[in-house]
């Protein structure tokens, strides 16, 4: 049940090759997210899965069968979009039903599905009004109720949380989390904020024009990059990068520090001036120009007492420091 | 924009606008009214005297005058429903990404810019024509009888020109309203289940109501007063086969030059007009709204 295998996929738009090539594993009841800067094809590779677009060569199992040429209804997947393609004309109920009436549910058992995913999504009181009379969270509640009904093998998520507010984001990224931990079905996550893809995936995919940067948990990418593209990608603040001549003394062409593994210590290796401070009450964050005329953020936990201007000593944690070779592959 | 002031200038500037489009409106049905029970025919010396209703039941008794009650709601229904169908189909098809797309838009357009009087000669000489019509040399080319389209069936005839008027109104409507249906709910369907057939029941049609709600309203108040088609091809015949209310009107005021009875006719055709409109707007009125 849910078990998702992409081999050598590749598509194209004509002559622009959008994904040239990726294999990939997605396991039962696993949380995948798909990350990467816009256009870097993700979405894409989600509507390839979902059977909303052809894949121009490889293939994509689904279970243990072959789905590539499958229609998107005969996959067995739900996909909740990102404006959520509600029905406007039809009431909360009859939308979420929607998938069951054209399955050839009996009545019955349609309205019980109904009831229960209301229950689930706390859209009891709404089943009547139609998605216009709805506000955004309401309305994304509505577009995952129409897609648990069916009790697919795996969901699809295409960035669904990009248009709602602020406060509501983080309200949803764990009513999301938690549908996931009650259900614990397969589900495939398409954004483009590494916020979302850390603190909901069990494995995030970061992909980079078409390519698949690298696969590993959210921890696994924070702590060990493989490349220059997933260090300066996952995390924030982003790392910093560091060339030349100090790289060099750590047998690297790029030297990253991560901003949280930068100390403020009288005497550190690396001096320079403070430019801009952002207090934050729990972090500062500081923008220091270093004498060699490189930039880095520091985050420096709690209250600090410097202002623009001032200069300070850096230190990075030794540990902490990841090396990159001169092809932007990481040195082990 | 909702202050004491700002209401009452509002309603100062829109009332001379107001004012004319009640004289505009009210004049000529006054006199209309008024010409209805008078005796005012222009073949005769004196026009002058009430009449009271008689001119309402010469029209009420005349079997002529039910005969073009019923034709022109045929020729309104029947065009409404030919275009509202097809119309549908046509944008269906054309909203299909094809080479050319433009170049066949106008082309489906075209026929909206051409005058009912052309338009009604040129079906009735180049297609319906016995001798040299495209449809009878269809029709002898199959060894059969050419049809007498104008003879035969005179309203179906007319309902067919007329139609084809139309139809390209009706398909720029629907065509428009299917471009602004998002993708992503036909997609959405698509994962959902939903066969082809289902999409266009489910999502595709309950999008198109308010379109087809518009052509029907905007074409029914055209259609009531459709005169140039039938004056061009059946002049009203063969007999009164093919005569509409505003055919009849015609007839009364320009050929038996009876003002009086023409008017009274007029008053006839505002009722149902009215009538109808009650129901449309009754019946169908609502999908205007959200």
């Amino acid at each position: 049940m849910g078990k998702i295998q992409l081999t050598q996929v590749r598509k194209s738009f004509g002559e622009v090759d959008v994904i040239p090539g990726i294999d990939l594993s997605i396991e039962d009841g696993e949380f995948v997210v798909f990350v990467g800067p816009s256009g870097c094809g993700k979405s894409t590779l989600l509507r390839l899965i979902a059977g909303l677009e052809d894949t121009s060569s490889g293939t994509i199992a689904i279970d243990g069968k072959d789905a590539t040429h499958l229609p998107p209804a005969k996959r067995g997947l739900a996909m909740v979009f990102q404006s959520y393609a509600l029905y406007p004309h039809m009431s909360v109920r009859k939308n979420i039903a929607f998938p069951l009436k054209m399955a050839g549910m009996s009545e019955a058992e349609q309205a019980a599905r109904v009831e229960r995913a209301a229950k689930v999504l706390n859209l009891t009181s709404y089943l009547d009004r139609r998605p216009g009379q709805l506000s955004g969270g309401q309305r994304q509640r509505v577009a995952i109720g129409r897609a648990i009904v069916r009790e697919p093998s795996a969901f699809l998520f295409d960035e669904p949380l990009s248009n709602l507010d602020a406060a509501l984001r983080v309200g949803m990224r764990q009513e999301i989390t938690e549908l996931h931990q009650s259900l614990k079905t397969t589900m495939i996550y398409v954004t483009h904020d590494q916020v979302e893809a850390m603190t909901m995936a069990d494995k995030i995919v970061v992909l980079n024009a078409g390519r698949v940067e690298q696969v590993g948990s959210p921890l696994e990418l924070y702590h060990r990059p493989q490349n220059l593209f997933v260090a300066g990608f996952i995390g924030s603040p982003k790392m910093n990068f560091i060339e030349g001549a100090e790289a060099a003394k750590h047998g690297a062409a790029t030297i990253g520090v991560r901003p949280e593994h930068l100390d403020i210590v009288a005497g550190g290796p690396w001096q320079g001036t403070v430019g801009l401070t952002e207090h934050l009450g729990s972090d500062t964050y500081l923008k220091v120009t270093l004498d060699s005329g490189e930039g880095v953020t520091v985050r420096a936990p709690g209250e600090v007492a410097v202002r623009h201007g001032d200069r300070v000593a850096l230190a990075p944690q030794a540990a902490k420091i990841h090396r990159f070779g001169a092809d932007g592959k990481a040195l082990a | 924009m909702s202050t004491q002031s700002t209401r009452l200038a509002a309603r100062l500037m829109v009332a001379p606008s107001v004012f004319v489009l009640f004289i505009w409106m009210i004049v000529p049905l006054a006199m209309t009214l008024y010409f209805s029970f008078r005796f005012y025919r222009l073949l005769t010396p004196e026009r002058s005297g009430w009449v009271g209703l008689t001119h309402y039941t010469w029209f009420l008794n005349s079997p002529d005058f039910w005969l073009a009650l019923f034709n022109t709601l045929a020729l309104v229904g029947g065009v409404l429903v030919i275009t509202v169908i097809l119309g549908v189909l046509i944008a269906l098809l054309i909203d299909q990404p094809v080479k050319g797309q433009g170049m066949l838009r106008i082309l489906v357009i075209a026929p909206f810019f051409v005058m009912p009087p052309v338009a009604a000669s040129i079906w009735e000489n180049l297609f319906m024509h016995p001798q040299n019509g495209l449809f009878s040399a269809i029709a002898r080319g199959f060894g059969a009888q050419p049809i007498l389209f104008l003879e035969n069936y005179p309203l179906m005839s007319v309902i067919g020109i007329v139609s084809w008027e139309w139809l390209p109104f009706a398909t720029l409507i629907f065509l428009t309203a299917l471009q602004s249906l998002s993708s992503e709910q036909l997609e959405a369907a698509e994962m959902d289940g939903a066969s082809p057939l289902n999409r266009f029941r489910y999502i595709i049609l309950p999008h198109l109501t308010r379109a087809i709600t518009v052509v029907i309203l905007i074409q029914t108040i055209f259609l009531l007063g459709i005169f140039g088609e039938i004056f061009t091809t059946t002049q009203g015949g063969p007999g009164s086969a093919s005569t509409t209310l505003p055919y009849m009107i015609f007839k009364q005021a320009i050929v038996a030059k009876d003002i009086g009875r023409a008017a009274a006719g007029g008053i006839i055709a505002v009722i149902l007009a009215n009538i109808v409109a009650y129901f449309l707007m009754r019946g169908i009125g609502r999908h205007l709204d959200n």
